[in-house]
């Protein structure tokens, strides 16, 4: 007996104008063709996929109307009516949920950016030890990475938290480092510039002096395209930003920042800058857990490079850390990109994580608001999408650099 | 310092005299150039502040007693007293299972093994180190684990099939035990899972988002490689949806949305909730692992199977699937050290997990101020078992030729 096979679909595109038709000339009937087949079975499966949606929605709908509760956006121009702790941007507690929705959103982008920076500095530092010929410094660091890759971050997080920075002495007895820092249970203090009437000026001559570096970046490209000498963009565009920056520091008539020493009066802290424990302890341990990753990241990519590359490059007399700039490192780039792409975006979510220890980043600030106002489908909905927009943008961005670095095959 | 000669025969230097020494060891690794000697000074002054301090502290500062008072809710949570010895026979079965497959498969590291058994019998024999309930079950487990082991040994090849077979029975085993049978009065009763609490949830948590988001993974990878555009789009959808949101969202979202989503009158408890929040989390991790074992198979394996006249399912489940999951077997053990971390976030939700417990525990009166002890206790606790699955699962890469063809 001869079952009807379906075709292939490369086979079917091949001969579709014999699809329709059986090897006895007679029509295939509807419910054996393959494309009728297809369609059919995709209008199903997405109507099935609708009826679940409808399904859910109308249970919601019904169960928000149980406890008198409506659907809409209005609410966030309501008063929030609850205190942030730590705010980038003008905030109290008669701004309105929208305000502090912002507030959360600004200091997550805060820390995630902070820790990003640190975590990469960390994990590149950590990733060359781990390849060290000393084997001390090789164990030291595998053992930061062991340590951290194997446990939650929430529980570092909480340790950190509660067992570190929340038993620092207390703010009567703080420990004073160099240039006025003062730590102590309430945080760490660190001086800080005020600014003065001529910082807007400054700001101004600042964005000259990028403007500046930048045309300087270009004209080295040109001159390196010109006469093939390597580049020096590096030294030369940041060097006329800085000269830009110090004449203009030196040339206001009233310096653009004074600096602030924090001081102990009593049981305050006056003048610097006041960094809360949470956010220490949030920075930090999102730091140190992501750079154990970073560092098998950045590992790997060291070790990806062929070994001729390093003995070629040595062979026309480059010195030690040219191979490492030149050769090594722009080859290792292409691997380690793609993955560290992936923690950077972990580090974004994980900064949730700081609603266990109190910093108010966006997921906590509207875990309040969703308390406050009720609104728990619009909240978590609006929180969702921040963070699916966070990681779309990051995930283009990354790519974006991923596809300039690649390597081009002849 | 060398001199660049012409290497003319005259200088051809002699080969080296230099034999392996300790010393020219020591050398050569600590201090080859002035900046390796600051190195290691820097690195051994690292180590020994750092050991100190800590080492100092939990000898003589710590006051483990946090732990120790607490040490069966850290373990069950709020179990029943009376109803303990099933999670002891559920740690029993593991340890007969585990035995079973060393003796079968790895029969190596013998040393190995044996720390892991002298381990329970440790903790039984020390004078403040278990209970007088647990340590009659302490002594059993390595006695089973070798009675499984020589079982495995001996019988070898045949028991294979069990032993996969126990393995997968012994999930579903061990929730029904925990779980319950029959009403309260009965001979195995149901024990709600709002009591379910410290390392016995966060296993089950971590084994039961694991191995029932599985199947959704497997369909969603297929879903997103498949050529009929709606499917691959709302696979495409859900899978970049959720891994775009941190876990936590979803979770808090399992807790306050599920029960509106459901119709008036059922109800969900908790740590279902937290489950079906894990499943949805993993489920879209595990179709990437999955589809990363599905690229790698050949495409020329689905034109032979064509080609032999197997049709399109026929293919997947026959021919694709059976080489794709073979790949993904290491990824899928770290998607469970993954999670098995990640479930800490439970605690977040007000679940009483190894975490949640512990941050109760420190908020009593009486333990106040005790937060270093019990939150190290349950970091070693997470990092052993993290370790220790990482470091089977590179067993198992090598063993499983994962790679090679």
């Amino acid at each position: 007996m001869v079952r009807a096979q379906p075709c292939p679909d490369h086979l079917l595109s091949l001969n579709s104008a014999h699809a329709t038709r059986a090897p006895g000339g007679r029509a295939i009937p509807l419910w054996r063709d393959v494309r009728v087949l297809r369609l059919f079975g995709q209008i199903v499966f997405l109507a099935g996929v609708v009826a679940v949606f409808v399904y859910l929605g109308r249970n919601m709908l019904a169960a928000m109307q149980r406890q008198g509760l409506g659907l809409g956006f209005s609410f966030i121009r309501l008063t929030a009516g609850f205190d942030i702790g730590e705010y980038l941007i003008e905030y109290s507690r008669s701004s309105t949920y929208l305000r502090a929705f912002e507030v959360g959103l600004l200091n997550t982008a805060l820390v995630s950016v902070l820790g990003i920076i640190l975590a990469t500095a960390i994990g590149v530092l950590v990733g060359v030890a781990r390849l060290s010929r000393n084997a001390l410094v090789q164990f030291l660091a595998r053992a930061y990475i062991e340590f951290l890759r194997n446990i939650p971050l929430l529980v570092l997080l909480i340790f950190w938290y509660t067992g570190v920075f929340l038993k620092l002495p207390r703010v009567n007895q703080a420990i004073v480092g160099p240039g006025g820092l003062l730590i102590s249970n309430r945080g760490v203090n660190v001086p800080w510039g005020n600014p003065t009437g001529s910082l807007p000026s400054y700001l101004a001559i600042l964005g000259l002096g990028l403007i500046l570096a930048l045309l300087v970046a270009f004209w080295c490209h040109a001159l390196a395209n010109r006469t093939g000498r390597a580049p020096l963009t590096w030294l030369w565009a940041p060097m006329a930003f800085l000269a830009v920056a110090t004449i203009g520091w030196i040339g206001l008539p009233v310096a653009p920042l004074t600096l602030q020493a924090p001081a102990l009066q009593g049981l305050r802290v006056v003048g610097g800058k006041q960094l809360t424990p949470e956010f220490m302890a949030l920075l930090s341990g999102l730091a140190m857990y992501t750079s154990a990753f970073i560092a098998d990241v950045v590992r790997a990519g060291l070790q990806s490079v062929p070994k001729g590359q390093v003995e070629a490059a040595k062979a026309v007399g480059l010195k030690d850390a040219q191979v490492l700039r030149l050769v090594v490192f722009p080859q290792a780039l292409r691997v380690i990109i793609p993955p560290l792409t992936g923690h950077y975006l972990n580090l974004t979510k994980n900064s949730s994580l700081a609603v266990a220890i109190g910093y108010p980043d966006l997921f906590s600030v509207s875990g309040t608001i969703l308390n406050q106002s009720g609104r728990a489908v619009e909240v978590i909905a609006v929180v969702m999408a921040v963070y699916l927009l966070i990681s779309l943008l990051t995930s283009l961005l990354m790519n974006w650099y991923n596809r300039r670095i690649r390597l081009i095959e002849r | 310092m060398t001199s660049l000669a012409p290497s003319t025969t005259a200088n051809i230097l002699p080969p080296p005299l230099e034999r392996p020494t300790l010393l020219g060891w020591l050398y050569r690794n600590f201090f080859s150039s002035w900046f390796n000697v600051l190195l290691t000074i820097g690195a051994a002054a690292l180590v020994y502040v750092v050991t100190k301090s800590v080492l100092g502290w939990a000898l003589t500062e710590a006051r483990w007693e946090v732990v120790l008072v607490n040490i069966r809710l850290l373990m069950v949570g709020q179990y029943p007293m009376a109803q303990v010895w099933r999670v002891w026979l559920c740690v029993h079965m593991l340890a007969a299972i585990g035995g079973l497959s060393w003796g079968i498969w790895i029969r190596r590291y013998r040393l190995l093994g044996a720390l892991v058994l002298a381990a329970p019998m440790a903790l039984a024999l020390m004078p403040s180190g278990a209970s007088p309930s647990a340590r009659p079950h302490l002594i059993a487990l390595p006695v089973i684990g070798i009675i499984g082991f020589v079982l495995g040994r001996f019988s070898g090849k045949r028991a294979q099939r069990t032993a996969i077979g126990l393995w997968i029975a012994y999930l579903p085993l061990t929730i029904l035990i925990i779980n319950g049978l029959t009403a309260q009065t009965g001979w195995l009763p149901v024990v709600s899972s709002n009591v379910w609490g410290g390392l016995l949830l966060t296993f089950l948590l971590t084994a039961v988002g694991i191995l029932v988001s599985f199947p959704f993974g497997v369909l969603l990878a297929l879903g997103r490689r498949s050529q009929l555009p709606i499917i691959r789009w709302t696979s495409i959808a859900y899978i970049e949806l959720v891994r775009g949101v941190p876990l936590v969202t979803i979770l808090f979202m399992a807790q306050i949305m599920l029960p509106l989503f459901l119709p008036a009158g059922i109800t969900v408890d908790r740590v279902l909730r937290a489950m079906v929040g894990i499943i949805l989390f993993t489920a879209a991790y595990q179709a990437e692992n999955v589809r990363g074992g599905l690229q790698a198979v050949p495409h020329g394996q689905y034109e032979a199977a064509h080609a032999v006249g197997l049709n399109s399912v026929q293919t997947t489940v026959l021919i694709i699937l059976p080489q794709a999951l073979r790949n993904v077997i290491p990824v899928l053990v770290g998607q469970f050290i993954a999670l098995y971390k990640d479930t800490s976030l439970v605690a977040i939700v007000g679940l009483l997990d190894l975490l949640g417990i512990a941050r109760s525990i420190v908020s009593q009166p009486q333990f106040i101020g005790l937060q270093r002890e019990a939150y190290l206790f349950i970091t070693v606790i997470y990092w052993l078992f993290s370790y220790v699955m990482a470091h089977l699962s590179q067993r198992l890469e090598v063993a499983l030729g994962v790679g090679e063809r």
